[in-house]
Formats: structure tokens, sequence, C-alpha cells
């Protein structure tokens, strides 16, 4: 046989065809995971690493990480809070009415998530600059109200500038999600109930969001995933610093402080490990909460 | 560095050296190179890395070449406690760009509307009653403190001997030196004779605007601030002078020696003795410390030429500032310049004292500083 039968053949060519895909997955994916695996039971320095057992998840004990883990959690919290019904209720809107103005629209409002966050953190970090000649405060002294600090004003303000951010960036993907769910309805539905004398809310209550079920566990799942990862978005913020009183600690942010500030390895490791578990646990539950699996499994 | 590269290479046509520099963001720059050296392979023959930084690469089985062989032919012409931060185990592992010596910013133009003489400020309770003349008289602030990095504390205890860890590397952040200067800071702010920089640290485009403006009469910040000046706050030109730091007792020293990056050579690079040579001449000749200081306005760490007259000779620097004689003024101060010990809980305090204590003890005021500082003590512990 030659060697261009052999790959041909319908045994071997489906494998070579997904070969990039398991040779990427195990270098990049699967190694990496199983080595923090072990890295998170060592002491890892420059040319020098022993094994030292639960060390690294014994000092995780610490208000740090406590800070960080609220931190995240609230973050995640809102962000599904706002990420949610806003994108579902601009998706209806956009789309009902005009096409041609609606896809201006929706390329308007899908723009920001092709920017890259450093360059969206510093323009925001400008933006909200203490100065009394930053954009923001410009406003607010022009509205007669105070300039503020406001990246430096506490944790409130700094979580709603991190909102601010979340939702700039992230409405106009979670729209596409949704428009593709509501094109997926089939319109007689709504024009049986249309000829049942129903209201606008009645159809959305009753027909568009019981049908969206399933977008909307996938985009809350994304962004359990998305809220538990983010540390760009406080990184630039802050200007790479840690930020004041860390209210924009995250879990990942106090990994790289770890990891490459303070060159603990091991210690960064035992976090990320602790991040995969918190995240697993969270978002399995919450499928198997809204029924996924069944589901799954009827189908 | 380049241009010490085409020196050495016109005089040296038997040992050439290819020097192909690549300049990162300061955190990116010590992220690249973090990882290879745990790799153990991938990185550049030489690497700057920055002080508070270092600690880190001083860890485990060292993975930068010592110097000792080719900085010990010069080694007395060195401030050699730049050599030390540097060290560790008696090994010199980098060379420093600068003594980085502390030292006060006037605004004349300030001062002199408040009437106001620096020179007859000679402690910093002089400083404190100047602050209070120059609020009353012009409306400005004396100054500006830092309230999300560290440099308006650290050069203050170093001034007094104290320090963030003592030389085994203890943390001794909360001790009663430390807890009286954080507290002068906070009376100073709270005197109104001065501000939280705006921005928060004296790297923010906030702050540069706001001084450029004549926001505040003073600003204390090492030697290297100069070329913040030159580049950042052009408007001054003309207006600044810089002089020694207050005392804090009659026979108190007047400067400490602040931040700083260090050279070093890895052990991975190709020519390990080539790279060494080109590194000391670079940054250890004589030459290269002249250089120093005419492109880039620090104060360059071997102290024998700061009396050589092209220290004095016009260029931007000395167009910009008042002063006659910049280097006649460290020379003076030369053996107050306290040093400061970098150790590697080092990288863990300066993030506390970034993140809460600056904070909490002087922005918010909501923890005292004594509670302020012992918590990130305890934490750094």
């Amino acid at each position: 046989m030659t060697k261009k039968q052999t790959l041909g053949s319908a045994k071997v060519a489906p494998y070579v065809f997904i070969l990039p895909f398991i040779a990427s997955f195990l270098i990049f994916y699967l190694y990496p995971i199983i080595s923090t695996f072990i890295m998170g039971f060592q002491q890892v320095y420059p040319g020098q690493v022993e094994f030292i057992g639960l060390e690294n998840y014994r000092k995780l004990d610490n208000p740090e990480f406590k800070v960080a883990l609220k931190n995240s959690f609230r973050y995640t919290v809102y962000t599904i809070a706002l990420l949610i019904p806003i994108p579902l209720l601009l998706s209806v809107w956009l789309n009902s009415g005009n096409r041609t103005i609606n896809t201006v629209y929706r390329s308007v409002l899908y723009i920001p998530s092709l920017v890259s966050i450093v360059v969206a953190g510093t323009i925001m970090r400008l933006l909200f600059a203490s100065s009394d000649k930053s954009l923001v405060n410009t406003l607010a002294i022009a509205v007669g109200a105070e300039p503020r600090q406001w990246l430096l004003g506490g944790p409130h303000q700094a979580m709603i500038l991190l909102l601010i951010l979340a939702l700039w960036r992230w409405v106009g993907v979670n729209i596409i999600y949704f428009l593709s769910g509501l094109q997926a309805i089939p319109d007689e539905l709504y024009e049986a109930a249309d000829i049942d004398g129903a209201s606008q809310s009645q159809k959305l209550w009753r027909i568009t969001i019981p049908l969206l079920k399933s977008t909307t566990i996938f985009v809350t799942t994304i962004s359990i995933f998305g809220g538990f990862a983010m540390f760009e978005e406080s990184f630039i913020l802050w200007a790479g610093k840690p930020s004041p009183n860390n209210v924009g600690l995250t879990i990942v942010g106090h990994l790289y402080n770890k990891g490459f500030q303070e060159g603990e390895m091991g210690m960064a490791s035992a976090i990320g490990i602790v991040l995969l578990i918190i995240v697993f646990t969270l978002s399995i539950s919450f499928l198997k909460l809204f029924g996924f699996f069944e589901a799954e499994g009827r189908r | 560095m380049r241009k010490m590269a085409k020196l050495w290479n016109e005089e040296r046509a038997d040992r050439r050296y290819l020097f192909k520099p690549e300049v990162f963001p300061f955190e990116d720059m010590h992220t690249k190179c973090w990882f290879p050296v745990q790799a153990g392979t991938g990185a550049p023959d030489l690497v700057d890395i920055e002080i508070a930084k270092y600690p880190n690469f001083l860890k485990g089985n060292i993975q930068l070449a010592p110097l000792n062989d080719v900085i010990d032919p010069v080694r007395d012409k060195f401030v050699t406690a730049r050599l030390d931060i540097y060290s560790k185990d008696g090994r010199n592992y980098g060379l420093p760009f600068h003594v980085g010596a502390s030292v006060i910013y006037y605004n004349m133009e300030i001062l002199n509307a408040a009437g106001v003489d620096p020179y007859a400020i000679k402690t910093w309770d002089d400083y404190m009653k100047a602050a209070k003349v120059v609020k009353q008289k012009t409306g400005k602030p004396m100054t500006t403190i830092e309230v999300t990095e560290h440099w308006s504390f650290w050069p203050l205890i170093a001034q007094q001997g104290s320090d963030f860890l003592d030389a085994d590397g203890n943390v001794i952040l909360d001790n009663a030196t430390n807890v009286k200067t954080l507290q002068y800071l906070k009376d100073l702010l709270n005197s109104g004779a001065a501000v939280a920089t705006p921005g928060g640290f004296h790297h923010a485009e906030e702050y540069y605007g706001f001084m450029n403006d004549g926001g505040a009469a003073s600003i204390w910040m090492p030697m290297w601030y100069m070329n913040r000046f030159t580049d950042y706050m052009p408007d001054l030109a003309g207006k600044i002078l810089i002089l020694p730091m207050p005392r804090w007792t009659a026979d108190g020293m007047r400067s400490a020696g602040m931040g700083g990056t260090g050279t070093s050579v890895t052990n991975q690079a190709r020519d390990l003795e080539l790279t060494k040579d080109f590194l000391m001449f670079a940054k250890g000749s004589e030459e290269g410390n002249l250089k120093i200081w005419e492109d880039l306005g620090f104060d360059p760490p071997r102290w024998d030429v700061w009396d050589n007259p092209r220290m004095n000779a016009a260029n931007k620097f000395t167009e910009y500032y008042q002063n006659d004689d910049i280097f006649g003024m460290l020379l003076d101060i030369k053996d107050e310049i306290n040093s400061v010990n970098i150790k590697e809980k080092l990288p863990a305090v300066i993030d506390r004292l970034k993140s809460s204590v600056m904070i909490q003890a002087l922005q918010q005021q909501n923890k005292s500083p004594a509670e302020a500082l012992k918590e990130a003590a305890d934490l750094a512990r």
C-alpha cells in the first residue's frame, strides 16, 4: 500500500484530521494542567525544586486570598446580573423592526469586543483619571458635581468601574448569542399568540424567554468562566500596580502576584488549582440545577 | 548601552559584541525574563532587573553569573552599597545604573513668592514650618505625598537608618521609627500643607500635569527623577533647585540611595566572559558612567567621575535646573547616602505598601499608621 492510500483510508483519515487538535490539547492544555497540579505541592525556585506537601495550600489561608475570592465572586454575580438581561432585551429589540438600522446598531454594539482589553482599560483609566481635567471629572464639574478620585475611591466605586468596562465590552458578544437563539424560535408561535391577542410583554415572558433557555444557560456558563478568570481589566485599570486596598484584586490577580511578582510559582499553581475546582463545581452545579444534562439525555 | 556597544566594537576588532537590545514595559520585561530563567533555556545574555524584583532572581539556585572578577579591579571606585543591593553571599550579580541619592526638588517660583529660603530648611521640623508658611502665603501645597507607592516614605525612613527589612531579611516594617515617620507624613497632609499626589504616585500622568502647572512647591525623590522633570514638566525649566533632603536630627543623614535597576548576565549567555567584559565596559567603566549622566541624567555609581569636568558641561539637565554644580552637592553628601536592604521578602512588602499601607494610613485614614504598618508587616512575615 502506498503512503497516499494509508492516509486516505477511512480508518486513518479522521485521526489525521483531528491530530492538530489532539496535539495542541495535549501539549498546551493537558500537560500544563498536570504539571500545575504537581507544582502545587512544590516550592519552585530557579534551578531548585522541592516537594513541600500541602504547605502551599495551607498558606492560602490569608486575608488577601479571601479578598480576592470575595472580589471575584462579587464580580461574577454582578456581571451575570447585568450581562444576561440587558443583552437579552437589546437583542429582542434588534430582532424586530427595521433590519438595516438594526444591522448598524448590532455592529456598533459589537465593535467594543474587538478592542483589546489593554486599550480599553487604558482609555478607561484616562477617562476616569483623578485630575480635574479628566473627561469624566470635567463632565462632573459641568453638571455641578464634585470631581472625584475615581480609581482611588474604595471598593464600590472600583466595582462600578469594572462593571462599566465589562458591560461596554461584552454586551455586543452576548447580543450575538441571543440573536442566534431568537432566530431559532419559529415565527408561527408569535403569529399564534397574536391571534390569541397576547400583549408584547406576554409574548416576551411566555414565548421568548422560555425558548431562549438553552442560550441563557450557555451565556451564564461562559460568564461564570469569564467572571472568575477576570484579571486584565483590573490590572490595566490600575496601571499594573496593586489596586488601592486590593479593591480590584481577583483570584487570577492574586495568582499573578504570587507567581510573577513574588516569584512563588508553587503557590501560584496551588491558587490555579483552587480556581479550577471553584469554577468546575459552580458550573456543574449550575448546569445540574437547570436540568441541562437531562435535556441532553432526552435528545 | 547602544553607544557603548559602538565604542566597544570600534576599539576591539577581535572581540566584537553584537548588541541587540529589546525594550519592554516594566512588568512585561520581568515576566519575560523570569520564565526562561526558571526554565533554564531561552534567556537573553544580558538582563535589566529592577530592584524590587531582584530578590526573586536571587532565590534558589541562582541563574545569574557572579561579576566579582570583573568588578574587583575598580571596586573601590564604586559606591559599594549600590553593588551590595544586587548581591548574595558576597557575590555581586548586577551592575547598578545609579546611586539614586534622594534629594529634594524645590520650585523656587513658589518659594520666592512665599518668602521661604530653602537653604534655611535644615530639618524636617523646619520643613513642616516652611510648608505652613507656603500654604498660607500662596495657597499652594508645599508638597505632594504618594498614596499608592512608597517613594515618599522609603527615603525618609532610610535616612534614619531604618528600612522595611533588616540586614538579615527580617521584616521590620512596623518598627517605631517607621510608625513615627508615617505619622509625620499624615500630619503634613492633615495640616493642609501637603496634598495626596494627584493620580496617587509621582509617575502618574495626573501628577506631571499638576506639578507642571506649578501645583506644589517641592517634591523629594531620588536623583533619577531629574529626567522626569525635563521630559514631562517642561514649563518648570529654570525654576527648580535641587538640594539635599532635610535631616531628622541635627547630625542625621541628608540622603538615602533609592531604587535602581541592576544589569546582570544570565548563565545562559553564549559567551560568558565576553558578555561580562562588555557589561563592565558599558556600565562599569569611567566612560560608561559619564554616559549614564550625559544621556540618562542619573547619578553614576562610580564616584570617581563625579568631579570630572564632563559632569559639569552644559546639557539639558544643567540647563533645566538652577543648580550651578549638581555633583558638587552630591560629593558633599557622598557619605550620607544611607543604603537599604534588598532581601527575599522585599517584593511582598512593597506590594503591601502600594496596595494597603499608604492608602489606609494617609488617604482614607481609616487605620492609624501603626495599625496599617503592623498589619502589612504581619502579612509579609
